[in-house]
């Protein structure tokens, strides 16, 4: 009985930590004073509980909420949600939040990292100069000039705004594609993600992976982009047609890409491995201290702010 | 113009071979099995020597060579010529400035993201075939992190205008205190090292300059800090940095230059922690046309006494 009446009176509202093995939740000991954490859909607070976080890339699927009756709230920490099923969640009137703002400095960082590398070949010349063969082989091959491209980014949100911002300083012009054309935005904007390739040197896909924007980087889009065009992808590896991708770098149909998502991750095709003119990253942009410090603030001032009745911090919004 | 002999010390660019070949009597250095018989031999037709950052005319090579009117440097840096000597003697001498600014900026930026978020790291990760899921390494975040610049002239100015839009708040040292900059001054290196978390070396090679990153420098960086040597090698003291980045005592380095190159310690090579590139801070085949394009410029106007385009001397 007395067990039960701490419960009672327990004043820290119940949350679930719904995670894939392989995914913890970094500083998860933190929200422990302020929520009480369970993680198991088979046990019995699964019926009354109300809020839950979704960690990484683990699925919320209609069967997932169907364990979930008195469910009202998802806080996923990922920017992007592909693995929630978001239509699901709104016909049952359960609100969705992302990770908001607390990756989009180090996404964007890391699409200008990936940028700069295949440009100016920083990886493939540290591998050159590491292998010894600088004073045999002489002068490195000359790589790209970052000042001046034209850069088209396919997805202005959070993060596609600071990637913009950041190469607006190295002197590039920057245009975009989005879902609708955003009135506060002065980038030219392009209603189709071809036409934006056909006017750009380089493509930075940032936008939320959907049933819309799945392949949104296919055939059409890499023609149009063209012999000396780049792809950076900081998304999702689905918003590129991979198989595509690959014959076009393959047969020098594209400049060059810097990847550090794909489509069947962990698997990488090899074929890419071979090639100077891609750089490849193991799905690691957001992944700083600095970034789970700031997703830990956004989780929890959107459980506050749910428990509390108050407007949430991040409720997912597709660009 | 044919008749006017144009000696070039070294292969740098084949536009620019191109373009003297078509213009002057080209002398190829490198291509002369015996170079002090060979400059003995044309000395009295070359009136023009080419060089560039790793090779310029030095005293002896101006002593050999009576009739030098004019040296164009393929480089923004000239601490391979005798400068003192050209002037002593009424040698013209042109260099690059401000062509190359923008990109040996943005690799100072680019090595700076690429040591701190181990983006070389990260790619042979995955070029080796071992990528598993949830078998991931935290990386450092750039965005905020406080930049220093040892040298803030034009490149300087560029390296601090894109770092700012990284939100990253910049300092920096140099002779004297500059008017016209918000940034934070610092009377010392080792002042502005222990105030900085990225240190960016990017001041011309002089005396005063040379191991101006030092080990006391590096001790104040310390295990968190980031060196970025965009400069010159000799900026830095190598060895020195060899033992404080095995050490730990300096959390990592993105290097572009180097005290012997193209020899680069090896003691690097095992390092995860640093980024090794073959002194290409302005290897872009548009700026190298630029450049080319101001070398010939520049001898183009001597020899037809207009004024030079980017005269130093």
């Amino acid at each position: 009985m007395a067990t039960e009446d701490n419960e009672v009176e327990d004043p820290r509202p119940l949350v679930l930590i719904h995670n894939l093995p392989s995914f913890k939740l970094p500083l998860q000991d933190r929200l422990i004073t302020h929520f009480r954490l369970f993680d198991s859909l088979a046990s019995p607070e699964a019926s009354s509980v109300r809020a839950l976080i979704c960690v990484g890339p683990t699925p919320v699927t209609a069967d997932t909420l169907d364990h979930l009756p008195s469910l009202r709230l998802v806080v996923g920490s990922s920017a992007g949600l592909d693995h929630v099923d978001l239509a699901e969640c709104r016909r049952r009137g359960i609100a969705v939040t992302n990770s908001g703002d607390a990756y989009s400095e180090n996404v964007a960082d890391y699409a200008v990292a990936l940028l700069l590398d295949v440009l100016r070949r920083v990886s493939a010349a540290d591998r050159f100069v590491r292998s010894g063969l600088w004073p045999q082989m002489g002068e490195y091959p000359l790589g790209c000039k970052l000042g001046g491209k034209r850069i088209g980014i396919v997805g202005l949100g959070s993060i596609g705004s600071e990637v913009a911002k950041r190469l607006v300083a190295f002197g590039c012009t920057v245009a975009y594609n989005s879902r609708n054309k955003k009135p506060s935005v002065m980038y030219p904007y392009y209603a189709n993600v071809h036409d934006l390739a056909v006017n750009s040197d380089v493509l930075i896909v940032c936008c939320a992976l959907t049933n819309e924007t799945h392949h949104i980087i296919n055939k059409d889009v890499l023609t149009a982009l063209g012999r000396e065009g780049v792809i950076i992808n900081v998304g999702r590896g689905a918003l590129v047609d991979e198989k595509e991708l690959v014959q076009f770098l393959v047969q020098g149909e594209i400049g060059g890409a810097g990847l550090d998502v794909f489509e069947n991750e962990p698997k990488v095709p090899k074929e890419l491995f071979a090639l100077d003119n891609v750089v490849l990253s193991p799905h690691l942009a957001v992944l700083t201290p600095e970034s789970f410090e700031a997703l830990n603030k956004v989780i929890i001032a959107n459980l506050k702010a749910f428990f509390s009745n108050k407007p949430l911090l991040s409720p997912f919004q597709q660009e | 113009m044919e008749s006017i002999g144009v000696l070039m010390l070294i292969p740098m660019n084949s536009y620019l071979e191109q373009e003297l070949q078509r213009r002057y009597n080209l002398f190829k250095l490198w291509t002369a099995p015996q170079k002090p018989q060979f400059i003995k031999g044309h000395a009295n037709s070359i009136r023009a020597v080419v060089g560039n950052a790793s090779a310029g005319a030095d005293a002896e090579l101006i002593e050999a060579l009576p009739r030098l009117e004019i040296v164009s440097s393929f480089s923004v840096g000239v601490d391979k010529i005798d400068l003192a000597k050209c002037r002593e003697k009424g040698i013209r001498v042109t260099y690059t400035p401000d062509v190359l600014t923008e990109d040996v900026a943005d690799l100072a930026i680019g090595l700076m993201l690429a040591v701190l978020r181990r983006l070389c790291e990260s790619d042979r990760y995955v070029r080796s075939g071992k990528w598993k899921k949830g078998d991931y390494k935290l990386t450092t975040k750039f965005s905020g992190k406080t930049v220093g610049i040892i040298g803030l002239g034009r490149i300087g100015m560029a390296v601090a205008k894109r770092a700012e839009a990284f939100n990253c708040p910049i300092c920096y040292y140099s002779r004297t205190e500059k008017s016209d900059t918000k940034y934070k001054y610092y009377p010392s290196v080792v002042e502005l090292a222990s105030n900085c978390q990225i240190l960016v070396v990017a001041c011309p090679l002089t005396e005063e300059t040379r191991h101006i990153v030092n080990r006391e420098v590096m001790n104040a960086l310390g295990p968190k800090g980031v060196l970025i040597n965009i400069g010159r090698g000799p900026h830095v003291d190598e060895p020195e940095l060899v033992s404080a980045l095995i050490e730990g005592r300096l959390g990592g380095a993105g290097l572009d230059v180097y005290e012997h190159e193209p020899e680069v310690p090896e003691e690097l090579f095992g390092l995860e922690n640093v980024v090794l590139l073959p002194h290409v801070g302005t290897a872009t085949v548009e700026t190298r046309k630029v450049m080319a394009d101001l070398v010939v410029g520049n001898l183009e106007a001597h020899f037809l006494n207009k004024p030079l385009l980017t005269p130093l001397v």
